[in-house]
This record gives structure tokens, sequence and C-alpha cells, in this order.
């Protein structure tokens, strides 16, 4: 069936509707890459077994990501007339319990995360109550229990969805449907409202009028720069040129970064929606999306997506009944880190070598194939339907004076909730770390949070306060990035971590133009000096120096912010850089040539696990009494420290 | 020899059909690598021919990425991801595990060519941090132990 009216959208959404919220029970999986690297599969499989066995009259479905990593596998149940309840940590042995559970209707607390009572469903202000089983306006008041007290009682001691700190700050709107809805059912995300927007600038908005909605909505490219989205649409229609392309940027290649990921491999039609009212805006037929070939599942699911999109009509010719016409094709990156830079992204899907070219001609007068084209991020483009569908002005009401909206950011590294986030932009970092990400690991100390990815900068404690915005991060010595935040404790060095960045990203460097080709290199050679004990206070200042021409010199950002993690952790961790220098110890106890492995005897058991595991045989003693370790022959591997379950193992 | 034949038959058809379907160098590139592993020289050669592209524009392009590879590879592919989320939680310990058990360092092929060692940046499990990629198969929460018994599995 081809939608040619709002009538035929109105009928998806009805059938949407009955697959989100059917008249049976509904068991759903969290099978985005995090679930699935954490068990999901096996999960799944667990379930349907026990459908088939217990003959269950049950649906089983899967979804994306709800940003908890941290728990997953999560699975969901939904059954008319309760309140969806969601489970955590649910690898494939709980599976039995879970469906035991099921079948009683006992609550185990120990698998239970949270329950959620009414749920948004975007369109039309209206939310899903659970209990009346109905879906009614936002504003109208909890409708009547229709369960029993016992039950109630049970339910009640469930906390919350919106309790849980690590969601309780967090505000949805690019991530509106991970987790909520099956990313291979068109129907489910229509049944959210999607696809309503397109409907809408298709009927009602000029080419003009989306740009200028957009515009209003102070929308900033989420790839990291942030210049506003809707000027950038201008410039494009603006430019002279046919035919003029479509092309989003989802190679992802930030290490420790995959909110677009995550967001493709649960929401993939938020991004084809954003993408088509792009296209129609500024006047293109044709739309690329340059995604990573790292990440097979999120490309497995935007060709079903593309592929579901096609069948009904939202791709291809005459969309809806209009004479707009848009394709959407997938071009797989093939492992290179520069193609996240725009005019190397055009040279990639050329077929090209991807290697930057200076700026000017932007993209926007002169891209793909030379013709004016649009680049945006995924996090944008699936901003823009919720834009349109709910008004800039409410857009504008989210975030601070000079960003609008939320921003989307992956925590990761040793916080204690790691996961996918998104908050209101100007939040403070403290915020962001203490409050959703739960804070540091139990018994270690805060240090840093790095942020914006391997071009990005270490902010200290003492900037904590900071509001996360694209001009205080920048000033501080980070940047936005695209929304990668990784926090480190006392036992990350900050030299080897920058070194860690340096030879990442000189690794990544194209080798076009000789700043970037060779600072990055004479900067990784003297780190590593400083790393092995054999640096010179000199050497900082030279640092601060190929920094400068670096930035200065080098034709793209890759070049001019390769420097950021080295310059940053010199502006706030300048002691540690001097203590490998003139002390040669290396505080945090990680660079190897300066530290030595030993057991602290009173802690020591003598249970023998180090002595069994040492791939050296460096470890004696006799049970029961502290064990030793003979220098001579360690070799610093670290095994012996990562499984001794009491901390008996220090370095110096 | 037989059956080597047949494969360079089935790229070659492979080849020309996406070449027909106008598809781009590195799709041809990356479907070509799917089906043998990686791209021996031959294949790069025909490719440019049949592209009409000059073979130094071809060979530049598949040094460029990592994703392509000039040699053969084991039967398996352990990915250590390295991204800054592994890093700071420990991934060069469980690479160093694997070198000493296996005795392949990064880009090493164990000599049953069982096993390939790489070092990938970034799969996008940051917080399972550290991860691991054998064949398709992603593992979360890594160490020295755990990994030990995982390659086990997969030397049957």
């Amino acid at each position: 069936m081809k939608i040619k009216d709002y009538k035929d959208l109105e009928k998806l959404r009805k059938e949407g509707l009955s697959s989100l919220y059917p008249s049976k029970p509904k068991i759903m999986v969290g099978m985005a890459s995090c679930g699935l690297a954490a068990g999901a599969e096996e999960t799944y499989k667990a379930i349907s077994k026990e459908i088939l066995d217990k003959k269950l009259d049950v649906i089983l479905t899967k979804t994306g990501c709800l940003g908890f990593c941290q728990m997953e596998p999560l699975v969901e149940i939904l059954e008319p007339g309760k309140p969806k309840i969601i489970y955590k940590k649910l690898i494939s042995n709980k599976v039995k319990k879970l469906i035991d559970s099921f079948i009683t209707g006992r609550i185990e607390s120990d698998i239970v995360l949270a329950r959620v009572d009414r749920e948004e469903i975007l369109i039309e202000k209206s939310v899903k109550n659970f209990y009346s089983n109905k879906i009614v306006n936002e504003t109208d008041e909890e409708v009547n229990y229709e369960i029993s007290d016992k039950l109630k009682n049970e339910i009640n001691k469930i906390p919350l969805y919106e309790e849980i700190p690590f969601f309780k700050k967090q505000t949805k709107i690019a991530l509106r449907n991970c987790g909520y809805i099956n990313p291979e059912n068109i129907r489910e995300y229509i049944a959210r409202g999607g696809y309503f927007s397109l409907y809408k600038v298709l009927n009602e908005f000029s080419q003009d009028e989306v740009i200028e909605e957009v515009k209003k909505s102070k929308l900033r490219g989420r790839g990291g720069a942030g210049f506003p989205t809707g000027l950038k649409w201008e410039f494009t229609r603006g430019a002279r040129g046919e035919p003029k392309y479509i092309v989003c940027n989802a190679d992802e290649g930030d290490p420790g970064a995959f909110m677009d990921r995550s967001l493709i491999e649960g929401d993939p039609h938020s991004l084809l929606e954003g993408m088509l009212i792009a296209g129609y805006a500024i006047g293109a037929n044709e739309g690329y999306i340059y995604c990573r070939a790292e990440y097979p599942l999120a490309i497995k699911r935007l060709n079903i997506a593309i592929e579901q999109a096609k069948e009904v009509g939202l791709t291809g010719k005459n969309i809806m009944g209009s004479n707009f016409n848009f394709d959407i094709k997938i071009k797989q990156g093939a492992g290179a880190f520069v193609c996240g830079e725009e005019t190397a992204l055009i040279a990639s899907i050329e077929g090209r070598r991807g290697e930057p070219r200076s700026r000017p001609p932007f993209p926007a007068t002169a891209g793909l194939w030379g013709k004016p084209t649009n680049i945006n991020n995924v996090k944008s483009y699936s901003y823009v339907p919720q834009i349109i569908l709910k008004g800039a002005r409410w857009f504008n009401s989210i975030g601070s004076e000079k960003s609008k909206g939320t921003m989307v950011f992956a925590l990761t590294g040793k916080i204690d909730s790691t996961g996918l986030v998104e908050v209101p932009i100007g939040m403070s970092l403290k915020e962001l770390v203490f409050d959703v990400g739960g804070g540091v690991l139990p018994g270690k100390s805060f240090k840093a949070v790095q942020i914006g990815g391997p071009l990005g900068g270490c902010l200290p404690e003492e900037k904590l306060n900071l509001p996360i915005d694209y001009e205080p991060i920048t000033e501080a010595g980070a940047i936005m990035g695209s929304g990668g935040v990784i926090v480190v404790d006392n036992d990350t060095c900050m030299v080897e971590f920058a070194k860690f960045f340096l030879q990442f990203a000189s690794d990544e460097s194209c080798g076009q133009c000789v700043p970037c080709r060779l600072g990055g290199e004479r900067m990784l050679e003297i780190l590593t000096r400083i790393t092995e004990g054999k640096g010179e206070l000199e050497d900082l200042d030279k640092l601060e120096k190929l920094a400068r021409v670096m930035n200065q010199g080098s034709l793209c950002a890759l070049g001019q912010l390769t420097p950021n993690p080295v310059l940053s952790t010199l502006r706030y961790f300048r002691d540690e850089y001097i203590a490998h220098i003139i002390d040669k110890r290396c505080p945090a106890g990680e660079c190897k040539v300066l530290i030595t492995y030993y057991i602290d005897e009173e802690k020591c058991t003598g249970c023998g696990l180090c002595l069994r595991h040492c791939p050296q045989n460096a470890i004696s003693g006799e049970k029961k009494k502290a064990h030793k370790i003979d220098t001579k022959y360690c070799i610093k591997c670290g095994v012996c420290k990562d499984i001794c379950k009491f901390d008996a193992i220090y370095t110096e | 020899m037989e059956d080597n034949n047949l494969e360079i038959e089935k790229i070659y058809k492979i080849i020309d059909d996406m070449v027909d379907k106008n598809e781009g160098l590195i799709p041809i590139l990356q479907k070509s690598q799917d089906e043998l592993s990686y791209l021996p020289v031959d294949i790069l050669k025909t490719i440019s021919e049949r592209m009409k592209l000059p073979y130094h524009q071809v060979f530049g392009v598949v040094t460029f990425y990592s994703q392509f590879r000039l040699k053969p590879q084991g039967e398996i592919i352990i990915n250590s991801c390295d991204g800054t989320a592994c890093h700071v939680r420990g991934s060069k310990r469980i690479r160093e595990a694997i070198e000493r058990e296996y005795g392949i360092k990064k880009g090493e092929t164990t000599t049953d060519g069982k096993f390939t060692l790489e070092i990938v940046r970034c799969v996008g499990c940051c917080s399972l941090a550290p991860v691991i990629v054998v064949g398709k198969d992603t593992y979360g929460r890594m160490d020295s132990k755990k990994i030990s018994k995982i390659l086990k599995k997969y030397k049957k």
C-alpha cells in the first residue's frame, strides 16, 4: 500500500498503535549493539523457547536501546491494564525467573529496574495510560486503577522510570523512540507521530517556510561545530546548480562515542524523515547516508527502514500524493576517521581517497559531484521532525540562551552508570557526570572528564560547574564534538591518556599537509619520551610550540585540533608531566617503565590466584601466607592486579 | 585449483555486475574483500581495467582505508577494541594476554591460520568496555582471564 493522503497515514498509525500496545501481553528485548554484546540474542532465544514450552499467548519483539547500557540486556514487559515493567541485566539464565514471575504475577525485585505508568505518544499531546489501557490527553488526571490492591502495593514498590537517577534529568527528543518501538517496524514509528511532520510540510509549508521554522528553532548542527542548521539549509537552497544533494554524516569515528549508532539502531526512521524534510526544503531529490562499516547492525536496520519507507511510498516518486520525489542510498565508510570531515566524506562517497580539501567553497555551494550539498549529522536530522510537529517555540523553550534543545552524550569510562543520555544544553558537567552518570566507581576519586572525542580536551574537577554548551566548553580547552564523554579516575595517567589520543589522531592523519602529518608524529615522540622517564622540561615548551603550528597551519579540523588533548592536560595536569620528567615517577601508576608491582603483605591472604595466573611465574609464596613478586621476572602485564580480590597488588 | 578458478570467476562476475550498476570503487572493493577476505593484486588490476580507472588510483584507495587488506587473513579475526573507553578500562592488558597466549601481534596471524589479531578503533559498545569482537560476535566486560576461555571455544 502506498500512502496517498492523510487517511492512509492515519490508517498506518492505527495499525502501529495496535502493534505498539497490543491487546495481549508483549515482551520486548533491547537489541541494539550494546544489548547484543551483553547477551540479548541468547536472552531473546531463551524467552522464545519458554514461550513455546509453556504455550504462552504473548508477543515477543525487539526494540532499540533505552540508553542504560550498564543494565543490559534490558527486557520490557507490557500487559494490558498494568504498567510497563523494565527488567535489567536479563541474561539468558535469568529468563526462567522472568517468565515465572510473569505467569504468577509476582514481582522479582532483583531483576526489576523500573516501571512506566504513562508514556508520551508524541502526537497531539497524548499519552498512553497503562493502567486504564487508554490513550488520553496529556493533561488528563490519573485514571482510576483497575487492578487489585495487592498488586497495586507490589507495583508501587517498583521505582518509577522517571525517578531513576539515570533517567530523571534527561529530556529525550532525538532519542524519543529508542527503546520504545521496534526499529524494524515502520508502523510503530508512525504510531508515535512519525512521518506526520513530512505530511505537514508537504501539504502546509512552502520550502522557505520549512527553512524559516528550522532557523527559528535555533537548532545547531550536532556534528560538533554547532553551525546553525537552518542557515546551512538556506545556503544550499540558494546555491546555484542542479541537482542538489542531501547527505547524512553517520561516520561516527570518535572512539568512545556511539550516539549515532544507537540512534540509527533504535530509530532509523527519524533520520530518514529528517532527511526527507531537508530534501523538500532544499529542493533535492537524492540523499546519501554515509555510515561507518564498523556498524553492521545500524546499516542493516537502515536498509530495512529504507525498504519499508519505499513500500509505503514515503520515498520514491510523488511522496504522499505530492509532486516531491526523493530517494535515499547508503554509502559505507571504509575505516578512515578523517572521513568525518565533510569534504573528505564527499571524496569518499565519490570513490576517492578521503582527503579533505580547503574550504571555501563549502559543500553548500560545491559538494557532492561539485553540486550544492547539505551535510548534517544524524542527530541534527532526527530533531527536525519534532521541531516541525511541535513548533520552533517549543524547541526554543529547552536549552541555554545561545543553544537550544538537547544534546546526546555517550557516558563511558570509569563512571558508575555508563550509557547513552540526552540532556538539555546548559546542564552543568557536574550534573551530567554525578547526577545522571552516578559519579565514579566506588572507592575511586574523580580526576577528569574528557569531552569531544580524540580532538577534545580533558577538564578537571574545578571545571565541573561549567554549563555544557558550545562556547564555554571550547573556552575551557575542550570541544563539544559529537558527544563522547569519558570519565577517568585517579588510576589514569593524564600523560599516557594524552598520548593515547595523539597516537589515534596521528594514525588517522591523511598525510596531505605537513603540520598534521609531521607535527603529530613529533609530539608523539616527545610524549613517549616523557612516559618512559626520558623527558626534559624543555619538552613541554616544544609541545606547546608544535601545538601552535599545527593549530594554525593545518588544513582541516583533524590537524588543527589534534594537539587539544595535550594542551588541555598541560593546562590542568602539568604537575603530572613534571612528576614524569623530574621525579621519573608516574603518579597514577600506569606508565610501565616507571613503575614496579608489589604485593601488600598486610592485604594478601595467600589465596594463590595471582601465582597461578602470572604468565611469567614471577610470583611465589606459600598458601595462606603473603606472596611476593620477583621484579627480575615481572613484565608488568598487570594480570595479578586485575584478578586480585583483596586489592593487595599496588604499583609504585 | 578448480575451486580457486570458480571463486575467481565468481568475483569477476560480481565486479562486472557492480560496474554495470555504477556502484563506485569503494563498494566494489568492499564486496570483493567480503568474498575473498583480502584483496589480491590480480583482483585490483581487474577492477582497475573493468572500471577504466588508473591502477594507481585503485591502489591509492585501497591503502588509504584501514578496512582494506592486501594480505590473507586467518580464519577468524580477533578485533581488540582500543577506543577511549576500552583503553581506560584496560584493553591493553587483554590484548597482551592474547599476544602472549597465541604468539601473535597486531596484524599477525597464528601459524595454523586460525586467528588474526587486529586493533579496531571503537566498535561503539563503549559502555561494556573493554570489548573484543571475535569473528562476528561481540563480547563485553572482558578481562585477561575471560578472553582465554572465549578463544578456546573458537579453536575447535
